[in-house]
């Protein structure tokens, strides 16, 4: 690991749902373990925002969209299995 | 939930657009409530679903959205241009299409729900003041959750927002028949209770014929037909036949229309009625399609736009087999008020059959419509369901005020007398007229008689039809020692006839001559006797005036005689003077 690539999520809940809670504790937990102090995460809840839901054309909640490195990723669910989500991180090893 | 709302008001629909739909269930779908619609796949779901928003965008200003699961809205659109439903047009601002087709490279980890999509539907809703909702192919998306407990639950998300909403939602999903797989039927069931109306479209296939079939299976406070209605995806769309029309309150016509065999309009008493439905039936060649021809012919003449539905041959030739008894229809089809259709090349059930005709007549503006013969609607494969169709079709052309002549044959086994016709529309037809054929001497001959004819006075005569290149014309028949006799045998008795009638007049010419003779003779005899009479007047006078003459002479011979004597002169003079 030459130099630290930053990890964007952004995280799209619908308000405090338990799919939507468990996603945000699941992305959590993951970067902490993977990427200890390169990551970023945004929470858009789209009750509050429903227009940018409707424009970034989030329909299931919640949806984790990784906005960089490219390429861009969207993951849709709890996040509660780690196996294919750090491959479409492109985590695993 | 919110029922108790609505008990005391009938439940108000929402029009779909679709023929037929809007009358099965009273008028569309219920208004602001949730109507489920299950189908195999190709069953028409997503065309019905169209339909619905764009008739509430186009006519009742009420905008749409349109939430694919399935297909992208792109297809969807472009698939669905066909309809002429301005769909790409109405995209612009009437309809809202939502892709939410899950995509390929989405991957889904754990369980999920639909609430972003519902967010952001809100806002959608709002903006556009949106009054109907689609959500087709829910099957897909629910297909993705992996726990059946999930798929409940965002049943019930999705019903309470709607109801929330209080938007008319229409939900479409693959169930029915077989294709319960994707879709289980606890779910299946679950929807179906918890939705206002459900509607179950089928697509069956028998005999290798296609058959398509819609059912509404429930409706929350409203009446509706039961029954299984076949329909029909055509050019605009649904078509969905109505079991019975019920209302075939026709505007009922006194104007006569002619057959156009004179002869015929005398044994009709005038002719068919207007709005008339007639069936011309009989065996192979018994030139029914001479005779709806003749008819074709003369409403042409009248200008009145005619429409030919031809199921055995294409439209030149039936025009080209017409043009040799004198029934020349080119000239119509040329101006335009004749549209000949060869039924051959459309292909489908009889429900197909009648959609593609009442299209066609309605595109054509006809008054008048020919279907020959309309007994290709039994084909195999339509026996169960053409009796409803030739019905149809009946009670359509008397809504519509068209004059319809069909032409039926009848089964080549079956015998002359009974005349049934495999559809058994002659007991709904108005006027049923039969051809058939006396075989005798040698010869073939077509009859034609009337069998009925409602509301007029017919003629109870058999006639002898004669098809000639000068046209078409009946001819009487004669019975002869309680045979009927036709064609040669007819013509024998008639030359019979007109040679008694000729010796007849000549001998009544030769008597007459003969009294003109003897009254010459006698004028002559006449004239002769008064010339003689006159000759002998002369005479006579002659006569007198000679023996005058003669007195008078001799008694001037005797006063001259006494003079000459010269004795007592005086005398005989005076006496002479005297007489």
């Amino acid at each position: 690991m030459s130099r630290p690539v930053v990890f964007k999520f952004l995280l799209y809940v619908a308000g405090d749902a338990p799919n939507s809670t468990q996603a945000l504790a699941n992305l959590t937990a993951l970067c902490r373990v993977h990427l200890p102090d390169r990551h970023e995460i945004e929470v858009v809840d789209v009750f509050r925002e429903p227009k940018r839901a409707l424009d970034d054309r989030i329909w299931m909640t919640p949806t984790l969209v990784k906005v960089s490195p490219s390429p861009g990723r969207r993951i849709v669910g709890t996040l509660s299995q780690p196996e294919p989500l750090l491959q479409a991180l492109g985590l695993s090893a | 939930m919110r029922s108790a709302r609505s008990s005391d008001k009938r439940q108000p629909k929402t029009p779909t657009g679709i023929t037929g739909f809007d009358e099965i269930t009273g008028g569309g779908l219920p208004s602001g409530r949730t109507t489920l619609l299950v189908g195999g796949p190709g069953s028409g779901k997503t065309i019905f679903a169209l339909q619905f928003l764009s008739l509430g965008a186009r006519e009742c200003n009420e905008p749409g959205i349109f939430v694919a699961f399935e297909e992208t809205s792109q297809r969807i659109v472009s698939n669905a241009e066909a309809f002429g439903w301005k769909l790409a047009e109405l995209r612009k601002s009437k309809v809202y299409f939502m892709d939410a087709q899950p995509s390929a490279d989405v991957v889904q980890s754990g369980t999920f729900d639909l609430s972003g999509m519902l967010a952001a539907l809100g806002v959608k809703i709002k903006e556009m003041q949106a009054r109907r909702i689609v959500f087709d192919a829910l099957d897909v998306v629910l297909a993705l959750l992996p726990d059946p407990a999930d798929r409940r639950r965002e049943i019930h998300r999705l019903h309470e927002w709607l109801l929330a909403n209080e938007i008319t939602g229409l939900i479409t999903a693959k169930a029915g028949g077989d294709e319960m797989s994707a879709f289980s039927q606890q779910q299946f069931s679950l929807l179906q209770f918890m939705v206002d109306c459900s509607v179950t479209l089928n697509h069956r296939v028998s005999r290798g014929v296609s058959q398509r079939n819609l059912r509404v299976q429930k409706f929350r406070g409203s009446s509706f037909d039961e029954n299984e209605s076949p329909f029909v995806i055509g050019k605009n769309g649904f078509d969905v036949a109505l079991a019975r029309s019920g209302r075939t309150d026709a505007k009922v016509s006194q104007e006569r229309v002619t057959s156009g065999v004179k002869r015929l309009d005398t044994m009709l008493g005038g002719g068919y009625y207007r709005g008339a439905s007639v069936l011309i039936t009989g065996f192979p060649g018994t030139a029914k399609t001479t005779l709806s021809g003749a008819f074709a012919e003369a409403a042409c003449e009248r200008g009145e736009r005619t429409m030919f539905v031809s199921f055995d041959s294409d439209g030149s030739e039936v025009m080209r087999n017409l043009a040799s008894v004198g029934i020349r229809l080119e000239r119509f089809t040329k101006s335009g008020t004749l549209r000949m259709v060869s039924a051959r090349t459309i292909t489908g059930s009889a429900e197909t059959l009648l959609v593609h005709i009442k299209t066609l007549a309605r595109e054509h503006e006809s008054r008048c419509l020919v279907i020959d013969p309309v007994s290709t609607l039994a084909k195999v494969g339509n026996e169960l369901t053409a009796h409803g169709v030739a019905e149809r079709l009946i009670d359509w052309s008397k809504v519509d005020g068209t004059t319809l002549v069909c032409t039926s044959l009848l089964d080549e086994m079956s015998s002359q007398d009974s005349g049934s016709t495999p559809l058994q529309i002659s007991t709904i037809a108005d006027t049923w007229i039969h051809l058939n054929y006396l075989v005798q001497a040698g010869e073939r001959n077509r009859g034609l008689s009337i069998i009925k004819s409602r509301g007029t006075e017919h003629s109870n005569q058999v006639r002898e039809l004669i098809l000639s290149s000068n046209g078409v014309t009946l001819a009487d028949i004669y019975t002869a020692g309680g045979e009927v006799l036709m064609g040669t045998l007819r013509w024998e008795k008639e030359s019979a006839e007109r040679t008694a009638e000729e010796v007849a007049e000549v001998a009544g010419r030769l008597k007459r001559l003969s009294l003109d003779a003897e009254e010459a003779v006698l004028e002559v005899r006449l004239k002769s006797l008064q010339t003689e009479l006159i000759a002998k007047q002369a005479e006579k006078m002659l006569l007198e005036r000679s023996t005058a003459s003669r007195k008078g002479e001799t008694s001037r011979g005797h006063i001259r005689m006494r003079e000459l004597r010269g004795a007592d002169a005086a005398k005989p003079r005076t006496k002479l003077s005297r007489p």
